[in-house]
C-alpha cells in the first residue's frame, strides 16, 4: 500500500512532453518569432507557402530555450484559418518542435479553433477578453474548454483597454469570477495578460505603464493564486526599434522586476534575452531608471546613451559646426537632432529670407521633417527624438505664427480660415492605440488642431463628428487584423455620406497593398496608407495644401491602382445567364472538317533529369521582373529611364548565378508527358480512357452573358464528342525542379537574400520554361499536330501556338481538385516527386502541370463568376458536399 | 442501488476481456457476417465484428455473458469501429448508428440479467469508442507530413453520432480506449461534451485509456504518458488507464507512473501477453491475473481485466485474484500550492 498522494493545482501545458507550471518554475519563455504580426521574416515565409523554412523558424525558437511557441497567422493577405492549419499540422510532424506546447495566438476566434484542431497536447489560447461582453467571452472559454486548453485573458472589457492598476485588477477579477464560476474554468488554466505598453516614448503619461504593470501583477496574483501572469514583453522597449542592445536590456530589467512581482510567462525573442546580471551597469542603471520610472529625465539619458550604443566605435564628438551652414540647413539638423537651442533665432532669420512666413514652413521645415520620416521609417531614429523633432517644429511655427496672422488680417483672401483640423480615432473593435497617440501628439506639434476620439469608435461617431467639426482629414488607426474589415466599413459610409476629406489609414495591422486593394476603392475623395507618425506629417502637410493636394494624391491614386491591379487582376459587373442557356451556347467545332491528330503514342513518357542549359533559351525574363517589383516589358526595362539601371544590374546578377547553378548542377528538372483517347461524354464532361479504365475529367463553363456570336466556353467543348464520330484524344504533362532547398539554406545561413530570392524566382522560371519547351516539344514532335509551327521566343511567348495547356486551377478550370486525376493519370509522383498538398498545392513550389489540348480553335479564357445552377450540377458531377465544392470554387462563385 | 463511483469506493472492479478473440472460437463464414439481411451487399463483411451486434446478437450476446459469469462487473459494448469513419471500410457508414444502438441494447440485456440475480454486484455497460481507422496527428503520406486523411470536425461528428446511439442504447458509461492518437481521443471527448451539452442530459461518467506502444513509454503519436495524461484531463474523467499493446509484464511501469500522477481513479486491461510467432496470445490465465494482483497489491489500479487473447478464463482468474485488495486511494486534489 503506498501512501495517499496529493496532486496540487498547477498549470499543467503538454505538447509531446507535459510541462508542468510549478512555483519554483522559473520564468516561461513564449518563443515569439513564429508570428506573422511580429517577424517580417516569418510573415514571408508564410506568404510564400515556404512552410519548410517557417517551421526552422520555430525549431530555432526550441534550441533558443522557448518552453512554448507562439503561432499567430494574422494578416489581412493570408487565409488565416488555412495557414494557422497548414503550419500546426506540419509542426506535429517535427518531433523537436512539437515536444513543447503551442500557444494559438489570434484576434480571429475562428482562426484559435482552427488551430485547436491540428494539437494534440494541451495548448494556451491566445486570448479571449470580454472586449465584446461577457456573453462572447463565456461561450470562447466554454470552446476552449472542450479543447482542454489554458486561456489567456486580455485585461480588457467592454470599456476598453486596461492600463492602470486599478483597472488591470478590477477586469482580472470580474472575469476570474465569470470563468471559474459559471464556466467552470480551473483557475489553474487562466492565464492574464496584464497589457505591456511602451515606455520611454517621450509621453509622460507612458512613463509609469511599466510600474503599473509590475504592481498589478503583484495585486492580481495575492487575490488569484493560482492564476499567471504574462504578456508581450518587446512592446515595453517599442521606441527604441532598431536599438537591439539597449531592447534587450530593457526587457532583462522589466522582467527582472516582473518575475519578483509574479510574472510567470512573456512572449519574447527566446534567443535573445541577456543576462541580467551581465547587462553593462550603466546601461541597467538606466534601464532601471525608465522601468520603474525613478527620474523625471530618465527617458533623455536612456536616449542619449542608446545614441552612443549604436554609435559605438565610431569618435564622438561635439561639433558646432552645423551653425556655420546656411539657415536652410541649420533649421534641417536642428529637427534632425532635435536641437531647440537656437530654433527660435534661426527660425527669425528664415522668416526674413522668405517672402512669405508659410513658405518656410513649406519650405526648410518640411524638408527636414521630411529627413526624420525617412530616418524613422528606416529604423535609424527613435520615436522619442521624432517626437523632440515634432517639439522643435512647434517651437518654430509658433515664432512664425503672429506674422502668418498678421498677414491673414492684411490680405484675408490669401489665406485659408483658421486651423486645419485632423481627427483621429481606433476603429470598433480595436482597443490599441499608443500609435495614433503618437501622431496625435506629433500632428498636434506641427499646429494642427487634433480631435482624438480615442479607442473602440464605432463609424457612425466618427463621421458625425467629422460632420460637426468640419475636419480636414479623417485618421482611422488600428493594430488588429478585424480592425481592417472595420476600415473598409468607414470609408464606405463616407462614401454614402458624401463625404470629402481625405482619409488616413494607419496602424501596425494595415498596409499599402491592403489599403490599395480593399479601402481605396470604396471612397473617391483620397484613402492613403501612413507608414509612421513621422510620415504623416508630411501627408497632413500635403493633403492641406491647395497646391500640393491635387498632384499628391494623383500620385497616390495611380500608386495604389497599380497595386491594386498587380495584387488582383479581375472583378466588373457582369450579367449572366442560366446554366441550360450557357450549355446551348456551347462552341460547336465542325468535326467533319477538323480531324484530330492522333499522338505519336499514348501513355506516359518520363523526363527525368532534362537538360537545364537547354531549359534557359525558354525563360520568360518578364514575371522575374515582376517578381522584383520591377515592371515593365523586357528587354525594353534594361533600358527604362527610372528602372533600367537596377533592372540591368538584377539581370546581369541573375545571369550570372544562372552560369554557377547549371554548371554546379545545383537543380535538376524532372517531368512527365501523357496522352490518352478521350471524348466529350457530358456537356462539361471528358472521358479519358487509360489502359481500358475511364476517368471523367469535370470542367465549368462561361456562365457571363455574351454576344450572340459568342460562344459559353468551357474546356470539353474542344474535344469530339462520340456522336462526331472521329477519334481524338487529350494530353497532360507536369514538370517540376528540384533541390533548391539546400541552397537557400546556405544562402540563408549567409545572410545573402538578394541571391535566395533571385534563385527562387529563378527555379519558378525554370518551371515554366520547362512547360513551354515540352509543350513545344509535344506540338511539334509528340503530338505532331503543329510539326510546322515555326515561333519565334517572343511568339512563345505570346502564345501564339496551337493547342493549349490549361492548369487545374487557373482561370479555365479553377477547380483544384481536378489536379488528383492529372497526377493519378500521370502517375506523377512516381515520375517527377511532386506532391500534392491538402490544398492542392504542388509541392516542390517551383512545379507546373496542365492539361493539353490541340483543337485549332482551343485558346485560353477564364470561367468567370458561375451561377447556383451549374454550381449544384457539377457539385452532383464531383459527388462533393455544398461545403466542399464551395470551398473549391469559391473563386469562380459571388 | 449502487453507482459505479460506490462500487470503485469498495473494491477494484473488473471490465472484460477481449471480444475479437472470442468471436473467433464461432468460426464464422462470409455468410454469418452478412445473415439474412445484408445476403447481397455489395462488398465483403467478414471482419466486420460490430456489424455481428446486428446479424448474430446472441452470439454477443453470449459473449457477454460468459464475460459477466466470470465476474466481469463491466462489460464493454461491441462497438469498437462502429463510427462512419471506419465503417466506411465496408462501405456501412449508413449503418454505424443502428449497430451502437444494438450493441448498447444487447449488452445492457446481459447485464441487467446479471444485476438481478445479484444486486449487491451491480453490472455496468460500458459504450467502447474507439480509436478509429483514420488519424488526426499522423500524415498517411511519408513526403507530405502536413497532409490529414481526415478533418477533426469529421472525426468529432463521427464520434458524436456513435455517442447519441450509445447513450439511446443505455450505456452507463462512455470508454475512450486504446487511444494512440491523442488528437483522435480530444475530439472523443469533444463530442461527449458537445452531446450532453445539446442534449441536456446529465453526463456520463468517461472512463479514458490510452495505449503506450513500445518500451519507449509513448504514444503511437509521439506523446509521453504523462503528457498524454495532460493532454485528456479536461474531460474530467473517472478513470484514465491502459490498455492494448502490452502485455502484464512490459506494462507495469506505465501504469505506476500512471497511478502516481492520474487525479482520478486508474484503469489497466493489458493483452494476454505479447503475440507469439503466429499472432496467438499464450499468456495463461493464472499468468497474466498474477501480474495483475501485484499491481493490486502495490496500489496502482481501480479497475483491471483484458484486452488482445484474454478470455473469460482470463477474466475469471484476475477477479479471484484482486477481489481482496484494497482498491488504489485516489490522491487528494489540492485547492491551493
Amino acid at each position: 500500500m503506498s501512501a495517499v498522494n496529493t496532486i496540487k493545482p498547477y498549470l499543467r501545458l503538454s505538447g509531446l512532453e507535459p510541462l508542468i507550471v510549478r512555483p519554483e518554475t522559473n520564468f516561461i519563455n513564449v518563443g515569439e518569432r513564429t508570428n506573422v504580426t511580429g517577424s517580417k521574416k516569418f510573415a514571408r515565409l508564410i506568404k510564400e507557402n515556404n512552410y519548410e523554412e517557417a517551421l526552422s523558424v520555430a525549431r530555432q525558437q526550441v534550441e533558443s530555450g522557448a518552453q512554448v511557441i507562439d503561432v499567430n497567422m494574422d494578416d489581412a493577405l493570408l487565409e488565416g484559418v488555412q495557414a494557422m492549419t497548414t503550419f500546426l499540422n506540419l509542426v506535429q510532424s517535427e518531433p523537436d518542435i512539437a515536444k513543447i506546447p503551442i500557444m494559438i495566438d489570434s484576434s480571429k476566434f475562428s482562426i484559435i479553433e482552427a488551430g485547436l484542431k491540428c494539437v494534440q497536447g494541451k495548448c494556451i489560447v491566445n486570448s479571449i477578453s470580454m472586449k465584446e461582453g461577457e456573453e462572447k467571452f463565456k461561450r470562447e472559454a466554454i470552446i476552449c474548454k472542450s479543447y482542454g486548453a489554458a486561456v489567456v485573458v486580455m485585461a480588457f472589457d467592454e470599456q476598453g483597454q486596461a492600463d492602470t492598476y486599478q483597472r488591470r485588477i478590477d477586469i482580472c477579477q470580474r472575469a476570474y469570477d465569470i470563468l471559474t464560476k459559471e464556466v467552470g474554468f480551473p483557475p489553474q488554466d487562466i492565464i492574464f495578460d496584464l497589457n505591456i505598453f511602451a515606455i520611454a516614448t517621450g509621453i509622460e503619461e507612458h512613463n509609469n505603464y511599466a510600474v503599473d504593470f509590475i504592481e498589478a501583477t503583484r495585486a492580481v496574483k495575492q487575490r488569484m493564486p493560482l492564476t499567471k501572469i504574462s504578456g508581450g514583453v518587446s512592446n515595453i522597449s517599442f521606441s527604441f526599434r532598431g536599438n537591439e542592445p539597449v531592447r534587450e536590456a530593457m526587457h532583462s530589467v522589466f522582467l527582472y522586476h516582473a518575475i519578483k512581482a509574479g510574472m510567470d510567462m512573456g512572449i519574447v525573442n527566446a534567443g535573445q534575452l541577456v543576462v541580467y546580471d551581465e547587462i553593462e551597469p550603466q546601461l541597467r542603471e538606466l534601464c532601471e531608471d525608465v522601468i520603474l520610472n525613478r527620474h523625471p529625465d530618465a527617458t533623455d539619458k536612456l536616449l542619449a546613451f542608446a545614441e552612443t550604443v549604436k554609435a559605438k566605435g565610431k569618435e564622438v564628438k561635439k561639433d558646432d559646426a552645423w551653425r556655420n551652414t546656411s539657415v536652410q540647413e541649420r533649421l534641417k539638423h536642428a529637427l534632425v537632432n532635435g536641437i531647440t537651442d537656437f530654433i527660435e533665432a534661426d527660425t527669425e532669420e528664415a522668416r526674413q529670407l522668405y517672402s512669405k512666413p508659410l513658405e518656410v514652413i513649406e519650405g526648410p521645415l518640411m524638408d527636414g521633417m521630411n529627413v526624420v520620416g525617412d530616418l524613422f521609417g528606416s529604423g535609424k531614429m527613435f520615436l522619442p527624438q521624432v517626437v523632440k523633432s515634432a517639439r522643435v517644429m512647434k517651437k518654430s511655427v509658433a515664432v512664425l505664427t503672429p506674422y502668418i496672422e498678421e498677414e491673414k488680417r492684411n490680405n484675408p483672401k490669401a489665406q485659408q480660415g483658421g486651423t486645419a483640423k485632423i481627427l483621429l480615432a481606433t476603429v470598433k473593435g480595436d482597443v490599441h492605440d499608443i500609435g495614433k497617440n503618437i501622431v496625435g501628439v506629433v500632428l498636434g506639434c506641427n499646429g494642427y488642431d487634433i480631435i482624438d476620439l480615442g479607442v473602440m469608435v464605432p463609424a457612425d461617431k466618427i463621421l458625425e463628428t467629422a460632420q460637426k467639426e468640419n475636419v480636414d482629414i479623417i485618421g482611422l488607426s488600428g493594430l488588429i487584423t478585424p480592425s481592417l474589415d472595420e476600415m473598409v466599413h468607414v470609408a464606405k459610409e463616407m462614401k454614402r455620406r458624401n463625404m470629402v476629406q481625405p482619409l488616413l489609414i494607419g496602424g501596425a495591422t494595415t498596409s499599402r497593398t491592403h489599403t490599395a486593394v480593399k479601402i481605396a476603392p470604396e471612397y473617391e475623395n483620397g484613402v492613403v496608407h501612413v507608414l509612421d507618425a513621422s510620415r504623416s506629417v508630411t501627408v497632413a502637410g500635403s493633403l492641406l495644401s491647395n497646391d500640393q493636394k491635387p498632384g499628391f494624391l494623383s500620385g497616390v491614386n495611380t500608386e495604389y491602382l497599380k497595386l491594386k491591379e498587380d495584387f488582383a487582376n479581375r472583378k466588373s459587373s457582369k450579367q449572366y445567364i442560366p446554366y441550360k442557356d450557357a450549355k446551348a451556347k456551347a462552341l460547336q467545332p465542325d468535326w467533319t472538317k477538323h480531324r484530330p491528330v492522333k499522338p505519336t503514342f499514348t501513355g506516359i513518357k518520363a523526363f527525368p533529369d532534362f537538360d537545364m542549359a537547354e531549359l534557359r533559351r525558354y525563360i520568360d525574363w518578364g514575371p522575374f521582373f515582376i517578381t522584383w517589383e520591377l515592371g515593365g516589358r523586357f528587354p525594353q526595362l534594361l533600358e527604362d529611364e527610372v528602372i533600367g539601371k537596377e533592372a540591368t544590374k538584377l539581370y546581369n546578377d541573375a545571369n550570372a548565378l544562372l552560369d554557377q547553378m547549371i554548371a554546379e548542377k545545383w537543380l535538376s528538372a524532372h517531368g512527365v508527358v501523357g496522352f490518352w483517347p478521350a471524348g466529350k461524354t457530358g456537356d462539361d464532361s471528358v472521358t479519358v480512357v487509360k489502359d481500358g479504365t475511364p476517368t471523367t475529367l469535370e470542367f465549368l463553363r462561361q456562365q457571363v452573358k455574351k454576344a450572340a456570336d459568342q460562344p459559353n466556353l468551357s474546356l470539353a467543348d474542344f474535344i469530339a464528342p462520340a456522336s462526331a464520330g472521329v477519334e481524338d484524344y487529350i494530353g497532360a504533362f507536369a514538370v517540376t525542379i528540384h533541390g533548391i532547398e539546400p541552397h537557400l539554406q546556405r544562402l540563408e545561413a549567409a545572410h545573402d537574400d538578394y541571391n535566395k530570392i533571385m534563385l527562387q524566382a529563378l527555379a519558378d522560371r525554370f518551371a515554366e520554361a520547362f512547360a513551354e519547351a515540352l509543350h513545344e516539344r509535344v506540338r511539334k514532335d509528340m503530338w505532331g499536330y503543329a510539326s510546322d509551327e515555326i515561333l519565334s521566343k517572343e511568339d512563345l511567348i505570346k502564345e501564339k501556338y496551337l493547342g493549349i495547356r490549361p492548369a487545374p486551377g487557373y482561370p479555365a478550370c479553377p477547380d483544384h481538385t481536378e489536379k488528383y486525376k492529372l497526377f493519378d493519370l500521370l502517375e506523377t509522383t512516381k515520375h517527377t516527386g511532386i506532391t500534392l498538398t491538402e490544398s492542392l498545392a504542388m509541392y516542390p513550389a517551383s512545379s507546373v502541370c496542365g492539361w493539353y489540348f490541340s483543337h485549332p480553335q482551343s485558346q485560353y479564357f477564364g470561367i468567370g463568376k458561375i451561377l447556383d445552377d451549374q454550381f449544384k450540377d457539377y457539385q452532383e458531377r464531383k459527388g462533393m458536399t455544398a461545403d466542399e465544392a464551395e470551398k473549391w470554387l469559391r473563386p469562380v462563385l459571388d | 442501488m449502487k453507482t459505479i463511483q460506490d462500487c470503485l469506493q469498495e473494491r477494484i472492479l473488473v471490465i472484460d476481456g477481449a471480444m475479437g478473440t472470442m468471436i473467433q472460437r464461432h468460426h464464422l463464414t462470409e455468410a454469418d457476417y452478412r445473415g439474412e439481411r445484408f445476403k447481397d451487399w455489395h462488398s465483403d463483411l467478414k471482419g466486420n465484428n460490430d456489424l455481428l451486434c446486428l446479424t448474430q446478437p446472441a452470439i454477443i450476446k453470449g459473449i457477454h455473458s460468459e464475460y459477466l459469469e466470470a465476474g466481469a462487473d463491466i462489460i464493454e459494448t461491441n462497438t469498437f469501429n462502429a463510427q462512419v469513419v471506419s465503417m466506411a471500410d465496408y462501405h456501412m457508414e449508413s449503418l454505424a448508428y443502428e449497430i451502437n444502438v444494438a450493441a448498447a441494447r444487447i449488452a445492457k440485456e446481459a447485464a441487467a440479467a446479471f444485476t438481478a440475480k445479484n444486486p449487491a454486484k451491480p453490472r455496468f455497460v460500458a459504450g467502447a469508442i474507439g480509436p478509429m481507422n483514420k488519424t488526426l496527428s499522423l500524415s498517411p503520406d511519408v513526403n507530405n507530413p502536413g497532409f490529414r486523411s481526415v478533418s477533426f470536425d469529421e472525426v468529432a461528428n463521427a464520434y458524436y453520432d456513435q455517442i447519441k446511439a450509445l447513450v439511446e442504447g443505455g450505456v452507463d458509461l462512455l470508454l475512450i480506449e486504446t487511444i494512440f492518437d491523442t488528437l483522435n481521443a480530444k475530439a472523443a471527448i469533444f463530442a461527449v461534451k458537445q452531446f450532453f451539452r445539446d442534449s441536456g442530459l446529465p453526463e456520463l461518467p468517461i472512463m479514458i485509456s490510452g495505449t503506450i506502444t513500445d518500451a519507449s513509454g509513448r504514444t503511437l503519436s509521439g506523446q509521453t504518458l504523462e503528457a498524454f495524461y495532460v493532454s485528456v484531463m479536461h474531460a474530467q474523467p473517472l478513470s484514465i488507464g491502459l490498455n492494448c499493446a502490452l502485455g502484464a509484464a512490459d506494462m507495469r511501469s506505465h501504469i505506476e507512473e500512471l497511478s502516481q500522477i492520474a487525479g482520478c481513479y486508474t484503469s489497466a486491461y493489458p493483452n494476454a501477453g505479447l503475440p507469439n510467432a503466429m499472432g496467438e496470445y499464450d499468456e495463461q490465465p493464472h499468468e497474466t491475473a498474477h501480474f495483475i494482483e501485484e499491481w493490486a497489491q502495490q496500489g496502482f489500479v481501480n479497475i483491471v481485466g483484458g484486452c488482445c487473447g484474454t478470455t473469460p478464463d482470463h477474466i475469471r482468474h484476475i477477479a479471484n485474484n484482486v477481489q481482496r485488495c484494497t482498491p488504489r486511494a485516489v490522491p487528494v486534489l489540492e485547492a491551493a500550492y
